[in-house]
């Protein structure tokens, strides 16, 4: 796929990268991501792979946009409360980089899960754990890579799962009670922090580039401003990738 | 006796232990959280076999499910 002299201005930052390179943003201008939930972890995520050149992003979102999203979700103004947030996004997104092919999912994530397979990486940033399991059980069928982020108040997680071990390795079953930023609320920059994580993650599994999380989760305290890696193993019990091919 | 540090506080426990009985015995919701043990988390159908050792590293790592 050929880079043209105002693409090559437009990622001339990134095109220096040895990592990178020419190779690698004919990697990005041919990958397709699919990014499910346009909240404070999709859309930053999306933003900058939008930005890197991506050639196609797949939006997945049913909402519209609220004014409690704004301290957080700061791809969205005031202007946009009561838009599709799918809407909003692809417009945004569009305006910083033309080039951008979008695909828009305005509904759930259950209701698209069969278009996974037409995406080469998979980033998840929704609110709700069945969702993510969902998510999850959809790439392993499709057997595309997940990169996992979450958060709450102010800590994020964050990981890549190829097959195994996958997101229910990690989080076997619904947590009761579980942790909705409406519910325990979240610092407006701490989904700025893990959705690039993210973003930098699909970069490097799409050129190549460096040692992906994979298998890893990396702990993020926005409180401390401490963070760690650890490693996943799989679990031969898995409900979701032990019996998968 | 077993010396572990359990989110940075050394606690002594008696031994022997496993993760399965660190769980009951700190009386944690084993589905909120993830038990890493040494940098690693531990599969949750692990949790009986995985039999602790003095000074292991333990931090009880709570799942955010926000976005």
């Amino acid at each position: 796929m050929r880079i043209t002299d105002t693409e090559v201005e437009r990622y001339a930052r990134q095109l220096v990268l040895h990592e990178i390179g020419g190779a690698g943003q004919q990697a990005l201008k041919r990958a397709r991501v699919l990014v499910v939930g346009l909240g404070g972890l999709g859309l930053p995520a999306a933003a900058y792979l939008a930005g890197a050149g991506v050639g196609r992003l797949g939006l997945v979102d049913p909402d519209t946009v609220a004014v409690s999203n704004l301290h957080r979700q700061i791809l969205f103004q005031t202007a946009d409360i009561g838009l599709a947030k799918t809407d909003v996004a692809a417009a945004r997104l569009l305006a910083l980089n033309p080039y951008l092919e979008i695909d828009l999912y305005p509904e759930r994530f259950e209701a698209a899960a069969d278009i996974v397979g037409s995406y080469d990486v998979v980033l998840d940033g929704t609110d709700s754990f069945p969702t993510r399991f969902a998510v999850n059980a959809a790439c392993i069928l499709a057997d595309r890579p997940l990169v996992s982020g979450a958060i709450g108040r102010w800590h994020g997680q964050v990981g890549v799962f190829r097959k195994r071990p996958c997101y229910r390795c990690l989080v076997p079953q619904v947590p009761p009670e579980a942790e909705a930023c409406a519910e325990v609320g979240v610092v407006g920059p701490l989904p700025g922090v893990i959705g690039a994580i993210m973003a930098m993650e699909a970069i490097k599994l799409i050129a190549g580039a460096g040692a992906p999380l994979d298998s890893r989760l990396l702990l993020f305290d926005g409180l401390t401003g401490a963070s760690r890696t650890v490693h996943i193993m799989a679990d031969p019990a898995c409900p979701a990738c032990a019996a998968a091919p | 006796m077993l010396s572990l540090t359990v989110n940075g506080e050394t606690r002594r426990f008696q031994a022997p232990l496993d993760v399965a009985g660190l769980v009951t015995q700190l009386e944690l919701d084993p589905r909120k959280v993830a038990i890493e043990r040494n940098l690693a988390i531990v599969p949750r159908s692990a949790y009986g076999a995985t039999r602790l050792e003095e000074g292991d590293r333990i931090e009880i790592v709570t799942f955010v499910g926000g976005g």
